[in-house]
């Protein structure tokens, strides 16, 4: 936490931070007042660095460094609770996406390495496979993250039940997902630089 | 009703199978013949549009645009499919440049004519609960459930397909088939989604209090509509209380069909659902092989 | 050709600093028929005026334009400056140089040149202008109040105590409005019927203020000064006169419906007052639950009465009052939370309203002033108070702050700790809004008797059993916050009536996107609308406590007397007028005009062939506001604005295109 770091206002980078995520999302950040009714809802505070509203108010400031490098965006499930309630109208679940396609674009070293890995994995298989293959995925994951053994005995109890499929489908579509996933993979690659 | 083409999304292949089954089952014995999308892919659901908002919509746009050809809609048990799907097909119909981009990466027209349709909202409103309820031959009495939504059908309300705190159309179709939905708060509250593996500890305490507000409402049991939930649920309850069994809304409807248990799926769930229903006697005939296996 | 003087005004540096007016001048003295042209610092100050006074007797001018400001600002003030100096106030025209250009543009070249065009203009128009003569219409003088709150009340009060009658149509069976259901008021907690009571009683007891309760306006016709107001009296079933209010009948009724009084906290009878201390103390049987109405048998009220004044055979009747003003007090209502589904007030009955609470805690309240949970019937440990439901939020309700429900937050919960002191008390807020005399000071006593501010929006109420689980984020320290209440309050905002814009309509003033009631001028005019002769007050304008309602209800009847205090009124001359030669009688002009001023009726002409009837358009001056949409509408030319002929709106085109 930064609690007491030293901010400096500066209203031009907080004014590009909050065009470009409303070129992003659609919504317009600067229309928060700060109540807290996103986060008051919000399932994940407890995993998160800032709260969904110290987000707003942090692109408010133009903090891009911090917003782009925090927990919180990656932790955010999507899930719009905060979206259908802020009485401003603010669409909180997009910005929260709109940061993290900033992030990815702008290359920014995430906190929260084993969720990208996660998604990152996950594309890497659709985007070979055309379909996902959760097992792959889960597989995967699990040597990434270092936590083999965690779980084991679920993915016993799913392999019973016959709710893990050992080997991939392949649809003829794959070829074009790649193309869409390279499409993206390429952008990833110019940012990372 | 042939308007559809049925897309099962990933999950309906592996850890959401029983899913997929019952929604087979359940639609051919209510005579609707919905023929499954050819080449169908991964709808990107819920990495892609993590990591970028545009793939995330590429994704999930290439299956309406195969469909469009056919002049189709998109017809989905998944929640997480028919979010992703909707917000493409939401992207799209907003038109500008997204959509002229979508078209461009996709190479293939797409106009967004075919509104997704979630299972659901489809049974319900399509078929209807009450022609369901008549051709259904057990009800479903004495079965307390608690109906769970989840937030990818209740939210956002561009594409929601019911209210986003207190939701009704799973309610209402189990309440026609016999059953009594318990009135609860947690209907819509975040399970945790793809967090489970990640940060499993935050999941736990999400799917504690939903099980637990179920039980306080005097559930038997949760019924889902999403895979992703489903999984939660049924592999994410606190040891200790006795666990309450996650189902599909369309395993109730099979069951209240008349559909034996292993075309339902019902013997593949973690937290074992058969003892239930077999007590409340909406089940009957021997016990199957992997219920007794997995006993 | 007429002689015009125009005279240009600096307004200080307003213009000045903009306009080249040496240049402007120089280009005015070239204009046809202006024999003089002066510049002046400020033309509206007396020195100005003064100057303008010599001009026209030296210059012995005979038309003038002033170019400087907004009519709407100066108008009025140069007219009467004409009249002094002998002239027709209609001779004079305005460009209006600081509104319309020095405050909207910055390139002294072109500034100018937008400048001469204005001036040109006007001494085009003025040229063709002539004298008009305002006539003289007679002033009822008495008022009708709509609505019988605090706010009509005291409207009502004060005229009548300017010795002019009032009527006073109030919808309810009482008087009262919402001050009846409160409890006590802030900011020093008097009991809301102690100081409500007796002004109610003033008012049915006046002898200047007839009072009609149960009673609707069904049409208002005419125009300020001669209004005609249809009354509709409710059918009451109990004979007014009769009725001794002993009460014997309410006891007995066996219907049993919610009272409205109570907001469905508490119940009453189909014969009912809504509470005790209503005035007139006259019961009322309302038809949709009584059980002779709906189903032909019972009249045990009739029986119980010793005074023989229940009428089942009564009827709505209506009555024609006349009137001179009116004055709109129509009050407002709360916000229903169910927009809220995350706040659960549907689906707990532990979550209540502002309102109810006040019921709650009254002692004229279901609980007899116990404060009980209405789902258990326990006195609660801990209550929650959720500020702004249903207002700054465009999501669920309005963008506006409804002012009331910060004070009265904190009223309750100072009532709270005044009768529980051991509950705990939580009011959830994003700004405490206390400005207004001790106010402040108030707000700082609830904190400083234990109540617990805490600033986030509450995000979710979930009820669990009987209880209520609230979540919501501590913006002060950036975390999250659960805890479990026995009673939720939502402070829901004050909106404008159901019926609101239907009373706008009725009445024919404006109301705002919301459906609050607009006043002429937000600063200038805050009390009068639009239309002449009415007058507004209360929360019917706009949320407001009571001493801001009873205020603006004196403010609005001393306007209103000021209006009544003449025997007759001047009205204005821009009013539409008819050439009866010219009129065809096609009417066209009666379908646009949105003050039905313009009516038909039958002339005789002479012809060749002799002496024969037609029919022609006619103009009511008194209810024609000079909008000028029936001279549009009109295809034969006979429609004229005066002031504003087809001659002089040419002469205006042509100044500015030729
Ligand atoms: C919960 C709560 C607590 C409050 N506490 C306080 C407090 O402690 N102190 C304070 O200063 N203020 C308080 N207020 C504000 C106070 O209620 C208002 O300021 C006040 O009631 C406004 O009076 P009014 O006469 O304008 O409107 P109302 O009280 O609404 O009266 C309007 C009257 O007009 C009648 N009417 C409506 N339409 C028609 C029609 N078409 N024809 C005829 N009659 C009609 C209605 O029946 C009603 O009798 C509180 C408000 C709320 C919601
Ligand atoms: S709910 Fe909206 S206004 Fe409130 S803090 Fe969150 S983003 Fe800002
Ligand atoms: S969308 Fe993200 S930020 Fe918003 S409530 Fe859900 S998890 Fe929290
Ligand atoms: S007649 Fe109607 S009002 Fe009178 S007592 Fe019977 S139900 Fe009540
Ligand atoms: S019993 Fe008769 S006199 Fe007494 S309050 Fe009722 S109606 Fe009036
Ligand atoms: S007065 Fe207070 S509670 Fe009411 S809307 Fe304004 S800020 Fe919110």
């Amino acid at each position: 936490m930064v609690g007491s770091r030293l901010m400096r206002p500066d209203l031009q980078k907080s004014e590009r931070l909050r065009q470009r995520i409303q070129e992003l999302a659609g919504t317009d950040v600067g229309r928060c007042y700060q109540c807290g009714k996103c986060t008051g809802g919000c399932p994940l505070v407890e995993a998160m660095d800032f709260t969904p509203r110290q987000i707003m108010r942090l692109v408010n400031w133009g903090a891009e460094d911090e917003v782009l490098r925090c927990q919180t965006i990656w932790v955010c499930a999507t899930c719009f609770t905060c979206t259908v309630r802020c009485p401003r109208q603010i669409k909180v679940a997009e910005v929260m996406e709109a940061l993290r396609s900033l992030a990815r674009r702008e290359g920014v070293r995430s906190p929260a390495r084993d969720i990208l890995r996660f998604h990152r994995l996950f594309l890497a298989i659709v985007g070979r496979f055309g379909r996902l293959h959760e097992l792959s995925l889960v597989m995967g994951y699990k040597v990434f993250t270092g936590r083999l053994f965690q779980d084991l005995g679920l993915g016993l109890q799913m392999f019973l039940r016959g709710k893990l499929s050992p080997v991939p489908e392949r649809p003829g579509g794959a070829r074009q997902l790649a193309r869409i996933v390279s499409w993206w993979a390429e952008r990833e690659r110019k940012g990372g630089r | 009703m042939n308007s559809y083409l049925y897309y099962p999304g990933c999950s309906l292949a592996g850890t959401a199978r029983e899913y997929g089954q019952s929604t087979l089952a359940v639609l051919r014995r209510l005579g609707c013949e919905i023929p499954e999308l050819d080449d169908w892919t991964c709808c990107g659901a819920s990495s892609a549009h993590s990591l970028d908002h545009r793939l995330g919509l590429a994704l999930a746009a290439r299956n309406l645009a195969l469909a469009e050809a056919q002049g189709r809609g998109l017809l989905t048990p998944c929640a997480a499919c028919y979010s992703r799907l909707a917000a493409a097909w939401h992207g799209v119909r907003q038109g500008g440049e997204v959509a002229e981009w979508l078209r461009e990466i996709l190479g293939r027209p797409l106009e967004g004519t075919f509104r997704p349709r979630s299972l659901l909202e489809f049974l319900v409103v399509e078929i209807g609960s009450h022609e369901i309820a008549r051709q259904a031959g057990v009800p479903l009495d004495g079965l307390k459930v608690a109906c769970y939504y989840g937030c990818l059908l209740s939210r956002p309300a561009e594409w929601a397909i019911d209210d986003a705190d207190n939701p009704q159309l799973m309610d209402g179709l189990l309440e026609e088939l016999g059953a009594r939905a318990v009135p609860w708060a947690y209907k819509t509250e975040c399970c945790g989604s793809f967090l489970a593996l990640a940060r499993t500890a935050v999941v736990f305490g999400l799917v504690e209090r939903i099980v637990e507000a179920a039980r306080e409402a005097g559930a038997d049991c949760l019924v889902t509509a999403c895979p992703m939930c489903q999984a939660n649920l049924d592999m994410r309850q606190r040891r200790g209380r006795p666990p309450l069994p996650i189902f599909y809304f369309t395993q109730l409807v099979g069951v209240s069909l008349g559909l034996a248990p292993e075309v339902l799926g019902l013997d593949r769930h973690i937290i074992p659902g058969l003892p239930l229903l077999r007590e409340r006697n909406l089940v009957s005939g021997p016990v199957g092989l992997r219920e007794r296996l997995l006993r | 050709m007429k002689r015009v003087g125009v005279f240009l005004c600096w307004c200080g540096s307003n213009i000045a600093g903009v306009v080249d007016m040496d240049r402007l001048q120089a280009e005015v003295e070239r204009m046809p028929g202006v024999v003089h042209v002066e510049q002046n610092k400020y033309t509206c100050s007396d020195p100005g005026q003064e100057s303008i006074r010599r001009a026209i007797r030296e210059h012995r001018l005979q038309r003038v334009v002033v170019a400087a400001c907004s009519p709407r600002m100066h108008e009025r003030t140069f007219r009467a400056m004409m009249r002094t100096a002998g002239l027709n106030p209609y001779l004079l025209e305005m460009a209006n140089l600081r509104e319309h250009c020095s405050w909207v543009h910055r390139d002294i070249d072109e500034a100018t040149a937008k400048a001469v065009d204005l001036v040109r203009r006007a001494v085009f128009k003025v040229r063709l202008a002539r004298p008009l003569q305002s006539g003289k219409v007679p002033i009822t003088r008495r008022a009708l109040v709509l609505g019988g709150g605090i706010a009509g009340i005291q409207a009502a009060l004060d005229l009548a105590d300017f010795g002019i009658p009032v009527v006073l149509v109030e919808s309810s069976p009482s008087l009262g409005g919402r001050m009846a259901q409160l409890d006590k008021t802030f900011p020093t907690l008097d009991c809301s019927s102690c100081i409500l009571t007796p002004k109610m009683v003033e008012v049915a007891t006046h002898p200047s203020i007839r009072l009609l309760t149960y009673s609707e306006v069904e049409s208002v016709e005419g125009y300020v000064g001669n209004f005609k107001v249809l009354v509709r009296r409710k059918a009451r079933s109990v004979d007014e006169q009769r009725c001794t209010g002993c009460g014997e009948c309410l006891s007995k009724c066996p219907a049993k419906v919610p009272s409205e009084f109570d907001l469905g906290l508490g119940t009453r009878g189909a014969i009912y007052v809504p509470f005790p201390q209503a005035v007139p103390n006259v019961p009322v049987i309302d038809r949709q639950s009584c059980l002779y109405f709906t189903r032909g048998r019972c009249r045990i009220c009739q029986r119980a009465c010793p005074a023989g004044a229940i009428d089942y055979q009564q009827e709505d009747r209506l009555e024609s009052y006349e009137v001179g003003a009116i004055v709109v007090a129509t009050g407002y209502d709360q916000f229903d939370p169910a927009a809220y589904g995350e706040y659960a007030y549907r689906a707990s009955p532990n979550v209540i309203t502002g309102l109810e609470f006040e019921r709650l805690v009254s002692s004229t309240g279901p609980t007899g002033g116990r404060i009980l949970t209405p789902g258990g019937g326990r006195e609660p440990q801990r209550v929650v108070f959720i500020k702004c439901v249903g207002s700054r939020d465009e999501q669920r309700g309005a963008s506006y702050c409804s002012k009331t429900c910060c004070m009265y937050v904190a009223k309750q919960a100072i009532l709270l700790k005044e009768k529980l002191p051991r509950c705990e008390v939580y009011v959830f807020y994003m700004d405490v809004r206390a400005a207004g005399k001790d106010y402040e000071e108030f707000y700082l006593r609830a904190r400083e008797m234990g109540v617990q501010y805490v600033r986030g929006r509450v995000a979710r109420v979930f009820p669990h059993g009987d209880r209520l689980r609230i979540r919501a984020e501590d913006t002060l320290i950036g975390r999250r916050l659960e805890l479990e209440a026995d009673l939720v309050v939502l402070a829901s905002a004050m909106v404008p009536r159901p019926d609101a814009r239907q009373v706008a309509r009725k009445l024919g003033i404006a109301a705002n996107q919301h459906g609050f009631f607009s006043e002429a001028h937000p600063k200038l005019r805050p009390v009068e609308t639009h239309t002449a002769g009415i007058f507004l007050a209360g929360a019917a304008q706009g949320p407001k406590d009571i001493p801001d309602s009873v205020a603006q209800a004196g403010a609005a009847a001393s306007k209103a007397a000021a209006l009544l205090s003449r025997q007759e009124m001047e009205t204005e001359p821009v009013v539409a007028e008819v050439n009866e030669h010219w009129c065809s009688g096609c009417l066209r002009c009666a379908r646009v005009c949105p003050y039905n001023a313009i009516s038909e009726r039958e002339i005789r002409v002479r012809t060749a062939a002799g002496v024969r009837t037609k029919t022609v358009a006619t103009v009511n001056p008194g209810l024609c506001q000079g909008c000028g949409a029936c001279a549009v509408a009109c295809r034969d030319g006979a429609m004229n604005l005066a002031g504003f002929a087809d001659q002089q709106v040419l002469a205006e085109v042509d100044a500015l295109c030729l």
